[in-house]
């Protein structure tokens, strides 16, 4: 739920279920990911920041109880957009291709 | 005679004219380069299998980023290109690198480091929300993955960028809520005398604004207070110049103040800084050619904010430089340094002073440093509690800046706010320290081989 505080103004017409929103190079191959135990579909060349924000609002959760993240400059330089693979290896979003395969946690 | 080892660090603009000089003069530089391919941020490539055309990537200036590809790709046989590599520290003659989970030390007999900049921010309540993007993030959203950061996207800040890439989302079909400048229409007019340097680029920022102002709300000389929402980005509430507060919806936020060089590099390879009081920045200390220590040259945005243009000098610059430091001079005279270029920044500096004043403004509940979650309060009971002064001080204390990035985004903000904080001028209170790594490295990278 909003907080009443924070809700803006002007109405809202629908809480987006994405961050990013696709406009361009739809004509590429599929490929499948796996986001919080979750089948994600992306397209090859995809960061793994763009298939998160594509399927959802959020990268990572913040490590001091901060809230969810989603990266902030997209050229890896902030360091914010730091995400788990499940095995524990950890990569950066932003500058990191999406793989057939991969598995990715948010939470 | 073994050839000299030259090595450049980064394919935008600058490192790729850096490069073909070398190589005409007969030399085969080492080129590392963080990104998969060579273009810098400014003249990305998209991924292989990405089919727009130039001009829908790079718009007017679709044949210079052309020219620039395909140099450097008929560089590519004479040179030892090594994409996807950090450089990640210089030390004792050599750069330090990463590339694929592997160390490796590439010692040299010169260094030309043309890293880039980064776009320059000042936090702002909820800064840390999914949704809030950097102007330059914004951008390569759009050009190397043709995505848009939000359906609904609010622009905020000043510089050249923020109208720029607010017109290409437009363009691009994605609903602009509103382009908030904190710069006003005072400055904007009086900086135009300086950008008339360069009348084309002047003639299309202004078209862009006006192109803007006809649909959506342009709005000037405004104070950003807080991007809303619980989870990501549902609004964003700003002051209007007359003191009014106002909220728009939008679900992404893509600001910014203009650009920072990335200097750590230069720093760890024993560049001197000096405060730049017109940019309110510390830069590294460089000679004309852009010499900054024994056999170390700075070339680009990376030195200071020019321009793709100028970069495109300064490698060439550089390189010369170099082969004239290593006996290898061929005679060929420097060019000068382009006049129009510092004229034209000079009038960026005018028409979008960097608003410093912003940071010290900030709520002692904002947060400061994303990577540590540092609030701006902390910050400034560091400096009351301890009586700290000097920025690297109140670092140790409260952790600003010792995150994964080292204070690349959040560093020249905590120095305005500890500036205010201790009543002294910005340039007194010091700049972090660059450390190595530079980026952060997998520890299981270091094993010993």
């Amino acid at each position: 739920m909003l907080s009443s505080a924070s809700r803006p103004a002007t109405t809202t017409p629908k809480v987006p279920v994405s961050q990013f929103l696709r406009i361009a190079e739809h004509a590429r191959p599929s490929i499948r990911l796996i986001v919080d135990g979750q089948a994600v579909t992306a397209l090859a060349g995809d960061t793994v920041l763009t298939a998160l924000l594509l399927a959802g609002r959020r990268v990572r959760a913040g490590e001091f109880g901060d809230g969810p993240r989603a990266g902030l400059c997209l050229m890896g330089a902030c360091q914010d957009c730091w995400v788990a693979l499940a095995d524990g290896r950890r990569v950066r979003a932003c500058t990191t291709p999406a793989e057939d395969g991969m598995e990715l946690v948010t939470r | 005679m073994t050839q000299p080892r030259v090595v450049i660090v980064g394919a935008g603009p600058a490192g790729i004219r850096a490069a073909e000089v070398l190589v005409h003069a007969g030399l085969g530089p080492v080129v590392i380069d963080e990104q998969p391919r060579a273009g810098g941020q400014i003249y990305r490539r998209p991924p292989p299998g990405f089919v727009r055309i130039p001009r829908a990537l790079y718009g007017f200036d679709a044949s210079r980023a052309q020219a620039l590809h395909a140099l450097f790709d008929g560089l590519l046989p004479r040179i030892d290109h090594r994409p996807d590599t950090l450089a990640w520290n210089v030390w004792a003659g050599a750069v330090h690198t990463l590339h694929d989970g592997t160390l490796r030390r590439q010692p040299f007999d010169a260094l030309i480091l043309a890293p880039g900049a980064m776009d320059l921010v000042v936090p702002f309540a909820g800064w840390t929300l999914p949704g809030v993007y950097t102007l330059g993030g914004a951008q390569v959203a759009l050009k190397a993955q043709g995505c848009a950061v939000g359906r609904r996207v609010a622009f905020l800040g000043t510089g050249p960028l923020l109208t720029l890439v607010a017109h290409q989302y437009r363009k691009a079909g994605v609903e602009v809520v509103g382009l908030f400048e904190t710069s006003d229409a005072r400055r904007l007019r009086r900086g135009a005398w300086s950008l008339a340097a360069d009348p084309v680029r002047l003639g299309r920022g202004i078209a862009y604004r006006a192109r803007l102002a006809g649909r959506v709300p342009v709005r000037h000389g405004i104070t950003p207070l807080a991007a809303l929402g619980r989870d990501a980005v549902e609004g964003l509430r700003w002051r209007d110049s007359a003191g009014a507060e106002h909220e728009v919806a939008c679900d992404a936020i893509a600001f910014g103040y203009g650009l920072k060089p990335e200097t750590q590099l230069a720093e760890l390879a024993g560049a001197r800084f000096a405060f730049e009081p017109a940019d309110g920045l510390w830069l590294p200390v460089a000679d004309a050619a852009g010499r900054v220590a024994p056999r170390v040259y700075l070339a680009g945005d990376g030195a200071g904010i020019l321009g793709a243009r100028a970069a495109e000098h300064a490698g060439r610059r550089a390189a010369l430089a170099t082969l004239a430091d290593l006996g290898l001079d061929d005679g060929a005279a420097v060019p000068p340094s382009p006049a129009a270029a510092r004229r034209f920044r000079d009038g960026l500096r005018t028409a979008f002073p960097f608003p410093g004043h912003l940071a010290a403004g900030l709520a002692d509940d904002v947060i400061l440093c994303r990577c540590e979650a540092v609030t701006v309060g902390a910050l400034r009971a560091a400096a009351r509690e301890t009586g700290a002064r000097e920025i690297n001080r109140v670092k140790a204390l409260c952790r600003v800046g010792m995150g994964r990035c080292q204070g690349r985004v959040c560093g020249v903000a905590a120095a305005y706010v500890l500036a205010a904080a201790c009543a002294m001028p910005v340039g007194a209170v010091g700049r972090l320290r660059a450390q190595a790594p530079v980026k952060p490295i997998p520890i299981g990278a270091c094993r010993a081989p």
